[in-house]
């Protein structure tokens, strides 16, 4: 399994959670979305363009949005809180961001955070691109990170593999 | 002392005042953007800015490179996601101070900044 580019997410993961939410993160067996993956209640989205592009999804259940929120902020928020969509995106964007410091060799650009919010909803993908789903497991529950990204560059002469393919 | 926090997300901005509340500093402005921030400089200049990177509207480095037109003294902290080395060397060289990295425990903004201001509290002597 070449782990090139989903071993930065899942440090990242782990060290955006342990040191904005306070919370420990076990991470389990990363596995190829397919029709029956998990719907999500709020999701946080970054995309990436440059080197590689696509996005990475960070979904969570309500309450777990909720609670994730909260120990971040530090203060209570629910899914009516003004903030509560901009801490959840600002946590995707700490994840993004902290992971593609370690896409060695590549020049690589996140977007602005989005926030979908809507009970079971699915985030879908305009352009053909695998997707890699990280579930992770916390004190406050089971939320998931989806990545979904195409190098389009890098120094080793790798050109447009889909993370998925390169990760199989 | 004055702080300008320029960060488009507000429960970073709310962090951040927290940890500035515990160093003893509760004057404190906020901005969303480049644009509310330089709008904001132009009113009343504070002694110390901790500036995002991404953002809408204007982004932290072209804030910094137009803070630096004008102002070579005002102590900048970039304050951001964006972790790679050649994104600190562009920072440095359009004229910040010192670079804290998202994810950060209050423990390191905190030092950062008062690594930042007893610099500049040192060069003002000199």
């Amino acid at each position: 399994m070449d782990v090139r580019f989903i071993n930065p997410f899942i440090s990242s993961i782990k060290a955006v959670f342990r040191t904005m939410v306070n919370t420990e993160v076990t991470v389990g067996k990363p596995y190829v979305h397919n029709e029956s993956a998990a719907t999500a209640d709020v999701s946080g989205v970054i995309g990436f363009s440059g080197d590689a592009s696509g996005c990475v999804v960070l979904s969570f259940p309500k309450e777990v949005a909720c609670k994730a929120a909260s120990a971040f902020a530090g203060i209570d928020i629910d899914e009516a809180h003004p903030d509560f969509a901009d801490a959840v995106g600002e946590l995707a964007n700490m994840i993004a961001g902290n992971a593609k410091k370690d896409f060695a060799g590549m020049s690589v650009s996140i977007s602005l955070p989005s926030v979908i919010v809507g009970k079971e909803h699915v985030v879908s993908q305009s352009r053909l691109c695998p997707r890699l789903i990280i579930p992770c497991e916390t004190g406050l529950g089971m939320f998931q990170v989806e990545v979904a990204m195409i190098v389009e560059k890098c120094q080793t002469g790798m050109a447009r593999v889909p993370v998925v393919a390169a990760a199989e | 002392m004055k702080i300008l926090l320029v960060d488009d997300s507000r429960t970073i901005r709310n962090i951040q005042k927290n940890v500035l509340a515990q160093l003893g500093h509760t004057d404190v402005a906020e901005a969303a953007d480049g644009v509310e921030a330089l709008a904001k400089l132009g009113q009343d200049r504070p002694d110390l800015v901790l500036v995002d990177w991404n953002m809408p509207n204007m982004d932290g480095i072209t804030l910094v490179r137009k803070i630096r037109e004008n102002d070579t003294a005002l102590p900048l902290v970039m304050v951001t996601t964006e972790a790679e080395k050649s994104r600190v060397i562009e920072a440095i060289k359009a004229g910040v101070n010192n670079y804290v990295v998202k994810p950060f425990t209050a423990e390191t903004l905190a030092e950062k900044i008062e690594q930042t201001m007893s610099k500049a509290a040192a060069a003002a002597v000199t």
